[in-house]
């Protein structure tokens, strides 16, 4: 980080800090690994989302940098400090609960207040911070209401701001829009990127919609299998998948059984049936290798191209903005989507595949 | 930005402060006046053997093991230059709290009012030429420095998330639970196997335990009455169903039907309570024994002889039913307003009726609250003592036996511990029955969203059924408690009906002097200590219930089913015992509280915790565990938010328990008969004296009086802890008189 960014961020939230895992094991019971020797950094200022199907350990990563959860082994760093062994009410973290966790007895302001009490702050000081942070989230005028009293999207809010309000350390989301409608969903993720961004806030956010991830994050951690399966920035993880979970997960993606000749610059000689590609190698050796390949990234041609692949229209369907095509080919089935909707092709058609330039990727896994 | 964390060090300091002014200013030994009466503190109690603190009897030279204290207390100094993360802060408040409370102990038991207390020591040592009393505050706060600097270190080495609140108050339960409660126990069931002479003998306990009037079947062919532990066992069962079934039909009057006068039912449930048990089996003898107005009127009507039909299992039932059915009522209706609203909305929007919803829905999100009621029904019956005394007949069960057993010609202390062995078997078992029943499944249904849905009316089908049971079961608590009331102005009940209010000018007349108020009447005394005990011990009582209902819920340690096993005791042995126990236990050095009001306060707070703690398991588990989470990461610690967010969450449990504690205090009678002296008498057991000089008058009216004062009291603490206001749509509730 240059010296430049740092004061940036100074100015915006001197207390933003990083989050650091160092082979961090959680076991529950005597045998069950919820999460499995993880290893990874989440820089200051930036927002990291920890992305993956339910039951893959990370929501248990997450309470484990709140302190809810204890690691069993491993070292966990907030900023320089080791707070391994340190409980969730000496971390200076705040979270957003999955079902918000409003203290049904407390009014929105009580609510809001009530980590500002425990911090320090003088009457007053609360009262003012704890008014800011409602109007942040353009909650003004709704301080004396009971949480029973606000719509989802309203409870969601508040939550937000009373974690908010403390300008913690590092600030947690578990899966916070998933009790929202579609609409709310995708304002709410912009407003709460908006936020992090301007306030230059940590921020470590569970979710398992893809989109949700990847339009909000700086990077995502996807995790199967209590294990990392890859972590890097949005753009990387769609265009550039480690393995077959994350190029399936992340956005769809067709996975191909294909040959790699020769390796010759880093550039690997790939054939897939008729098709011969030149692709980056990505580390492998030749001998039989996965090829990913983007639904968007297919282009379909008339029967009878050279050096494509034969296939066969199942099913074409209309949704709208683009076509979604159903294509039978001599070894699997393949989806494809094209935003050319005046449709040249009917179902039962035979027609030519070939991959758009970007498009395919050799899976290294 | 949140500042760094110091309480965990201000308790530290707190604590090795109080063991060092403990042990150099507090006296050490118990005063006999009393310590709180000041006596002591004159400018030279340093010097006074009496009064000395532990410090300066060593300057005198006397007590000399009090100097081992000494560097227990120490070694926690060097703790305070090391830091909280150093391994060595925890090893030496470990080492020096358990080292020192352990020794505490010890010597206490070791050394007595006569020297050594054990022979091979004496042998060992010689005799001591010297001895001591009972502990007094001195002892009592550098033991309590000791606990909590243990707890301090334990927490320091990580233990429940390194949680010193929560270490603490494990450690604070435990030890007053093994103290008042283990101990005593122990010290009895040790006299299960002594013999005549004094020796250990398992011939003698199997001979008590095998009694035909134990286990005898005589009932079943006709020939003679049942042994004890089978009637107490029917007995206890029928009470318990019947309880908590019609503490149900209650509460769901109350929540969740149209019914207008709710406040009035709530407050006749309150009233068997809030009425000492005998006074009930009086007034149904009164109703339905042999010269009982019923009886006589229907016996009349077919020309026949009154008989003597309500003494034995019917009236005892009856009595009990009427007794206990509160308990029941006040922890179910808890429940039954806890259910979320939306459960049953969801249920509704998915096709069922309101009457399947109840059965599939809101029936079995209730079973900890049923299962709860059941259980302290059942326990209750087991441990009731006065309505059988009352009520018997030839119906005996176990708690009446051992009472007769210790106070009757029989004097059989070791008989005595056989029989509460064989009925804490049945409350253990019913409690294990509970458990199993209840299984691992989640009742939790309160979550952290503000929940604004409404309760569903109950289903016509038993809406009727629901009212009819209510209306009958309240018009004759009423036809009770007007025969209790008209009792008290009658000068002599079936000979005298004159009316009068001589009673009542014989206990409670006051006179006014140019120097004050003269409270002549000759309840006072025993009245006023009544309220002065029930008020201290009920808001103890119901504190350490629920900060052990919150250990028991919320936090995960070892041991924690020995721990509720622990704390759940105490509710099953019968206030008999524990009278009997307590003496045997207190009534010598190191503890010594016999004849003290410390005492009653003591028998009272572990004999109702259970059920604090029982109300307050069955609505904590209702609680989202996120709520607590969120505070956690909000910054508060765990003493916060139980304090900021539990508690509040937990008014119904908290009245049920002040409630609960402080009637208990005012109305019990087992445990008190033992435990009363001259100067702390309590205002049962002067009725029941009152009783037995056949002056039924002046009991009856002392009784009502009793009542009065309850109800009032228990509508303050409902004004005073109040409603919790969760949702707008709710009906608003009027606060019950």
């Amino acid at each position: 980080m240059s010296k430049q960014e740092t004061m940036d961020q100074q100015k915006k939230n001197q207390n933003a800090a990083s989050v650091e895992f160092d082979g961090v094991t959680k076991v529950y019971g005597k045998s069950v690994r919820a999460v499995d020797n993880i290893s990874m950094k989440v820089e200051a200022g930036t927002l990291v989302t920890l992305l993956g199907p339910s039951g893959c350990g990370k929501t248990t990563t997450l309470r484990m940098i709140a302190g809810l959860e204890m690691a069993t082994q491993g070292r966990i760093l907030i900023g320089d400090r080791d707070v391994t062994t340190l409980p969730a009410t000496q971390r200076d973290v705040s979270m957003v609960f999955q079902s918000y966790a409003l203290f049904p007895h407390m009014s929105v302001l009580e609510n809001v207040s009530y980590g500002l009490k425990y911090s320090g702050h003088a009457k007053k000081e609360v009262r003012e911070l704890a008014h800011d942070g409602l109007n942040l989230v353009g909650l003004k005028g709704y301080g004396d209401r009971l949480p029973s009293e606000l719509s989802g999207g309203q409870q969601q809010r508040v939550a937000v701001a009373r974690a908010l309000v403390l300008e913690p350390q590092v600030l947690l989301f578990d899966e916070p829009l998933s009790n929202l409608d579609a609409k709310l969903r995708r304002r709410v993720r912009e407003e709460i990127r908006e936020i992090q961004t301007n306030l230059g806030l940590t921020v470590v956010y569970v979710t398992h919609d893809q989109e949700e991830a990847l339009a909000v994050s700086d990077r995502i951690i996807v995790m199967n299998n209590a294990v990392i399966a890859q972590d890097g920035a949005p753009r990387d993880l769609y265009d550039a998948p480690n393995n077959t979970f994350v190029a399936d997960f992340i956005g769809e993606a067709n996975i191909f059984e294909c040959e790699i000749d020769k390796i010759f610059k880093d550039e690997a000689y790939i054939t897939l049936g008729d098709m011969q590609l030149i692709l980056p190698d990505r580390g492998l050796k030749a001998g039989p290798a996965s090829l990913a390949v983007r639904p968007n990234r297919i282009i379909l041609a008339p029967a009878g191209v050279p050096g494509s692949l034969k296939g066969h229209l199942k099913k074409v369907t209309y949704v709208g903005n683009h076509l979604e095509y159903f294509i039978e080919l001599e070894k699997s089935d393949i989806f494809a989507v094209s935003s050319d909707v005046n449709a040249i092709y009917k179902s039962g058609d035979d027609v030519s595949v070939s991959f758009a330039a970007s498009g395919p990727v050799l899976l290294p896994e | 930005m949140r500042p760094a964390k110091k309480s965990t060090r201000r308790s530290f300091v707190f604590w090795l402060l109080a063991g060092w002014v403990a042990y150099f200013l507090v006296p050490w030994y118990g005063i006999e006046d009393g310590f709180f009466s000041l006596e002591w503190l004159s400018a030279d109690y340093l010097w006074d053997s009496d009064y000395a603190p532990a410090f300066f009897l060593l300057l005198m030279g006397e007590k000399w093991w009090l100097a081992p204290l000494l560097p227990a207390l120490a070694l926690p100094l060097l703790c305070l230059r090391f830091e909280h993360s150093d391994p060595r802060y925890a090893k030496f408040l470990i080492l020096a709290g358990a080292g020192g409370f352990a020794y505490l102990i010890a010597q206490g038991f070791t050394i007595g009012l006569q020297g050594w207390q054990v022979g091979w020591m004496e042998s060992l040592f010689g005799p001591l030429g010297d001895r001591q009393f009972g502990m007094g505050y001195g002892a009592l706060i550098v033991a309590s420095a000791f606990l909590f600097l243990f707890t301090e270190g334990i927490a320091a080495r990580g233990a429940v998330n390194g949680d010193v609140f929560v270490v603490g108050s494990i450690g604070l339960v435990i030890t007053i639970v093994g103290i008042f409660v283990f101990f005593p126990i122990v010290q009895m069931l040790i006299n299960a196997f002594i013999d005549q002479d004094g020796s250990y003998s398992l011939v003698v306990f199997l001979s008590k335990f095998a009694d035909r009037n134990l286990w005898g079947l005589g009932c079943l062919d006709g020939t003679r009455s049942c042994g004890a532990a089978w009637n107490s066992l029917f007995l206890a069962v029928l009470v318990g169903a019947l309880t908590t079934v019609l503490g149900l039909v209650f509460a769901l009057v109350v929540t969740r039907t149209d019914f207008k006068q709710k406040q009035w039912l709530r407050a006749l449930t309150v009233l068997p309570v809030i009425t000492p048990p005998f006074v009930i089996g009086l007034a149904i003898i009164l109703l339905f024994g042999l010269s009982g107005t019923v009886n006589v009127f229907i016996a009349e009507l077919f020309g026949q002889q009154p008989t003597r039909w309500v003494y034995g299992l019917p009236g005892v039932l009856f009595a009990q039913v009427l007794a206990f059915t509160p308990i029941a009522f006040l922890v179910l209706i808890g429940v039954v307003e806890g259910v979320s609203p939306s459960m049953e909305e969801a249920a509704q929007t998915l096709r069922a009726n309101r009457l399947q919803t109840f059965w599939t829905v809101t029936l079995p999100l209730m079973r900890p609250g049923l299962a709860n009621a059941f259980l302290l029904g059942f326990i209750e019956s087991m441990a009731d003592f006065g309505n059988p005394l009352v009520l018997g007949g030839n119906f005996d069960v176990l708690s009446t036996e051992i009472f007769f057993a210790i106070v009757g010609a029989q004097y059989d202390q070791g008989r005595a511990a056989v029989l509460a062995l064989v009925l804490l078997a049945f409350t253990l078992g019913a409690f294990w029955a509970q458990r199993f029943w209840l299984g691992k499944k989640s009742y939790t249904t309160m979550t952290g969203k503000g929940d604004s849905g409404m309760h569903p009316k109950l289903p016509k089908v038993l809406a009727y059924p629901v009212y009819s049971v209510a209306a009958i079961w309240t018009l004759f608590t009423i036809v009770i408690y007007a025969m209790i009331v008209f009792g008290s102005f009658v000068e002599l009940w079936g000979v005298n009906n004159t009316l009068t209010f001589k009673h009542y000018l014989t206990a409670f007349s006051v006179k006014f002097a140019e120097n004050g108020v003269l409270w002549t009447g000759s309840a006072w005394d025993s009245f006023w200590t009544t309220i002065q005990i029930a008020a201290i011990s009920a808001p103890l009582t119901a504190a350490i219930g629920l900060v052990t209902a919150y250990l028991l819920v919320r936090q995960n340690f070892a041991g924690k089913n020995m721990f509720e096993f622990g704390t759940m005791l105490s509710f099953a042995i019968p206030g008999t015992v524990i009278g009997v126990s307590y003496i045997l236990a207190f009534n010598v050095p190191p503890i010594e509280l016999t004849g003290t009001g410390i005492i009653l306060v003591v028998s009272f707070i572990f004999r109702n915790m259970p059920v604090g703690v029982r109300a307050g398991i069955a609505s904590m588990s209702q609680i989202d565990k996120s709520l607590d989470e969120s505070s956690l990461t909000l910054g508060a610690n765990s003493w916060q938010t139980f304090i900021r967010v539990i508690l509040p969450l937990l008014r119904p449990a908290i009245l049920a328990a002040l409630v609960y504690s402080f009637v208990r205090a005012m109305t019990a009678i087992s445990a008190v008969i033992f435990l009363v002296s001259a100067e702390y008498n309590m205002a049962t057991s002067y009725i029941i004296g009152r009783v037995e000089n056949n002056d039924y008058g002046l009991a009856i009216a002392y009784s009502t009086t009793l009542i009065v004062v309850m109800l009032i009291v228990v509508g303050l603490m409902q004004l005073i802890v109040g409603k919790r206001v969760l949702s707008r749509r709710s009906d608003p509730v009027p606060v019950p008189a």
